[in-house]
């Protein structure tokens, strides 16, 4: 692996994205514009807005940086750019280190916006800090990335990548108890919930956003938000194949 | 000396076998023709050559090293039919991006724009090239690392008979420094521009050969016409 690999090619992507500033756009606007949605839908129920804005709000990178990426990473293998990069002397580790740098990035701008959007002028309320906010969310950020890099190895056409959101976040986003508590749904969608990554990720955002002095379950979630990136890296880099049929 | 050596090189793709058995020796600082119509299994060959080929059986070995090994991939360049570049960077950015990766100097990136003859459009966005100079740029990032052997495929599909000329005196200068050139062609025509002649049919070797051995044994001056004789002597035979 090689320091020198890793930037350069987190500056490619980040130039690429640069070179679509309606891409940008929708990356910045469009969560914070959702959020803004959700308070005047919440109009008469601001309770709910807390319960569902707040937590969202380091959600949203997760859900976006899932499809960004999986999209970047199906065009690279489509154009023939992976399979070069292969006969070249890079690193697996340099070329999904460089991505999660550079999406790491986005999703932080990402993150800034719509905490400062979501905190600042639509009164919600972040107990422990929007700061914690922002920064599960960039961890959230690159979870979804490390699963859309794995995701899009099982996706050879966009249409088919493009409808991995609703089948690999959507039930996530269902389950984690975001909409309703875990404990109120049906047993076994409560045992199943305890295997997605998106429950922890939630369970983290929902400590921070309530009141109760925070404990060790926050720590316990971070670390198995970062363990299931680290692990889904892994097998993406198995997913990049040097040889192929 | 041979670059490239292919002993019994077997490749099954899809349950076909699109290479049953192939060997080869491509001479060191030449240019080879890899020459067939299209499907006889010029680009799984290439493939296997730069080991991006999963491969049956047999062996390739590069450089003295078996193809693929981590040793070769600044030694080996290789240009797909399609040129596989970044269509939403400019032809600079895409260089720069490649020049890191091999680790070459960004004075290297100047040089190869000028040897593919793109200079002064170094700022314009790949994807609003024509086809021909987004192959060029594909062919120049290959060049970044100074390769020892090149292996392309279809360099000069889709290009204007000026340009065509052009880019094979560029590949004449490349073996004259001794790099190793393996280039395909499904148009008989540039053939002459070869210093070995390598025919495939059907994933076999039909012969291999030079320009003007060719034309001496099959008493034929054209070089589309004599690779249809050997053809006729091998279906005979």
């Amino acid at each position: 692996m090689s320091a020198r690999v890793t930037f350069a090619t987190a500056a490619r992507v980040l130039w690429q994205i640069r070179r679509d500033p309606r891409t940008v756009a929708l990356l910045l606007v469009v969560p914070a514009g959702l959020l803004v949605l959700m308070k005047f839908v919440f109009d008469a129920q601001p309770h709910t807005f807390q319960a569902i804005g707040a937590p969202l709000c380091g959600l949203f990178p997760f859900i976006i940086m899932f499809l960004i990426t999986s999209i970047a990473m199906l065009r690279e293998r489509t154009t023939g750019t992976l399979e070069r990069l292969m006969t070249l002397p890079l690193a697996k580790a340099d070329l999904l280190a460089g991505y999660g740098i550079a999406f790491g990035l986005l999703a932080a701008l990402q993150a800034a916006v719509v905490c400062g959007v979501g905190f600042a002028f639509l009164g919600l309320d972040a107990p422990h800090g929007a700061l914690a906010v922002a920064a599960l969310a960039i961890l959230n950020a690159v979870l979804g990335m490390a699963l859309g890099l794995l995701a899009s190895a099982f996706a050879q056409t966009e249409f088919q990548a493009v409808q991995f959101m609703p089948a690999v976040i959507l039930p996530q986003l269902l389950l984690c108890g975001l909409f309703v508590a875990r404990d109120e749904m049906a047993q076994l969608l409560y045992d199943v919930s305890w295997l997605m990554p998106l429950t922890y990720a939630y369970d983290a955002l929902h400590r921070v956003t309530v009141p109760a002095p925070l404990n060790g379950r926050v720590a316990v979630d971070v670390v198995v938000v970062v363990g299931v990136t680290i692990a889904s890296l892994g097998l993406a880099a198995a997913t990049l194949r040097r040889r192929t049929a | 000396m041979s670059a490239i050596s292919i002993d019994g090189l077997r490749v099954v793709r899809g349950g076909n076998v699109v290479l049953p058995g192939l060997s080869l020796d491509v001479p060191e600082g030449s240019i080879t023709g890899l020459l067939g119509p299209s499907g006889c299994g010029k680009t799984t060959l290439m493939r296997a050559i730069v080991g991006v080929q999963i491969v049956a059986g047999g062996t390739v070995t590069v450089l003295g090293l078996p193809a693929g090994a981590a040793a070769l991939r600044a030694r080996v360049g290789y240009v797909t039919q399609a040129p596989s570049v970044y269509g939403d960077l400019t032809i600079a950015e895409n260089l720069r991006y490649f020049a890191h990766v091999v680790g070459v100097s960004h004075e290297r990136i100047g040089e190869v724009v000028e040897t593919v003859g793109l200079g002064g459009r170094e700022g314009q966005i790949v994807g609003s090239l024509s086809g021909g100079q987004r192959s060029r740029v594909s062919l120049a990032t290959a060049l970044l690392s100074r390769p020892e052997v090149l292996v392309l495929d279809e360099p000069t599909v889709g290009l204007d008979p000026v340009l065509r000329e052009e880019l094979w005196q560029t590949f004449g200068a490349l073996a004259t420094d001794g790099v190793t050139l393996l280039v395909s062609s499904h148009v008989m025509d540039e053939a002459r521009e070869c210093d070995t002649l390598a025919l495939m049919r059907d994933g076999a070797m039909l012969d291999v050969t030079s320009p003007a051995e060719l034309r001496t044994r099959t008493g034929e001056d054209d070089l589309g016409r004599a690779f249809l004789a050997v053809i006729r002597e091998a279906d005979r035979s």
